[in-house]
């Protein structure tokens, strides 16, 4: 099979791709969870918002395919902000929402 | 401004496209999608004087399991898996995450010495070094003068 019969020329990049990560979103009894892929992204090229209900978070790779993440999400006032966590792991970024206490799911003891 | 485009399972995705406004279906309730087979990660394939360089992102794959093979001097392979989050009584809000075994198979512009090959993954991103065989290495060549 011929292979690399046309062979790309590196060339220099003025400016970083804009990129909008992947993200997946699960939702339990007491918390969401986002999950989002950004490869190459060290937690000190990571910038993580929340204001005014909105969770944005930009992330930044250096080098040769140098790439700007940036993505932003309306989070409902079902989510307590304060106890907003975020770990980032191998270029995957886990965000965990806590739901309010007044709308988790909450079992009712039935009198006989 | 509207943009209808395909989404990674063939679905057909109406999205209000800009960065500042994402409206996200966070709270809606969005019927999880089924994850077709990915194509797999993309490689960047670079080569100078002494080697080839690739790269994949592989973000959230556990390196242990990363299984990278170089056959007949030019043939590489890049092999592994990803599971998407499990978590017991979730419910899907988005998906869009690619997710299972992947493959890729390329070959490579020049001979390797698959000896030698060093791998690293740093922040989800797999850099493999490939130095070329000494044979295919450049050579300067002297010209003789006939005088």
């Amino acid at each position: 099979m011929a292979c690399c019969a046309v062979v790309q020329k590196a060339e220099k990049k003025d400016r970083a791709a804009m990129v909008r990560p992947r993200v997946d979103i699960l939702e339990t009894g007491h918390e969401f969870l986002l999950v989002a892929d950004l490869p190459g992204v060290s937690p000190n090229d990571l910038d993580l918002q929340f204001d005014k209900g909105e969770l944005t978070m930009r992330g930044s790779r250096a080098g040769s395919r140098a790439v700007a993440f940036e993505r932003t999400f309306t989070v409902s006032d079902m989510v307590a902000a304060d106890r907003i966590a975020a770990e980032l792991k191998n270029g995957v970024l886990t965000v965990k929402l806590p739901k309010i206490e007044a709308v988790k799911p909450k079992k009712i003891a039935v009198n006989a | 401004m509207n943009r209808t485009c395909r989404g990674p399972f063939g679905a057909l995705w109406n999205e209000v496209n800009t960065v500042q406004d994402e409206v996200s279906r966070l709270f809606n309730r969005v019927a999880p999608f089924v994850a077709a087979p990915a194509a797999g990660p993309h490689l960047n394939v670079r080569e100078d004087d002494h080697a080839i360089h690739v790269e994949a992102d592989l973000p959230g794959v556990d390196p242990a399991k990363i299984d990278v093979t170089v056959t007949e001097g030019n043939h590489l392979a890049i092999r592994g898996e990803r599971q998407l989050p499990d978590i017991a009584g979730a419910t899907w809000v988005r998906q869009e995450r690619a997710s299972g075994e992947f493959l890729r198979e390329i070959s490579l512009p020049a001979l390797v010495n698959a000896d030698a090959v060093e791998a690293r993954y740093e922040n989800g991103v797999l850099t493999l070094t490939l130095p070329k065989h000494e044979a295919v290495k450049p050579r300067k060549i002297e010209v003789k003068f006939a005088s």
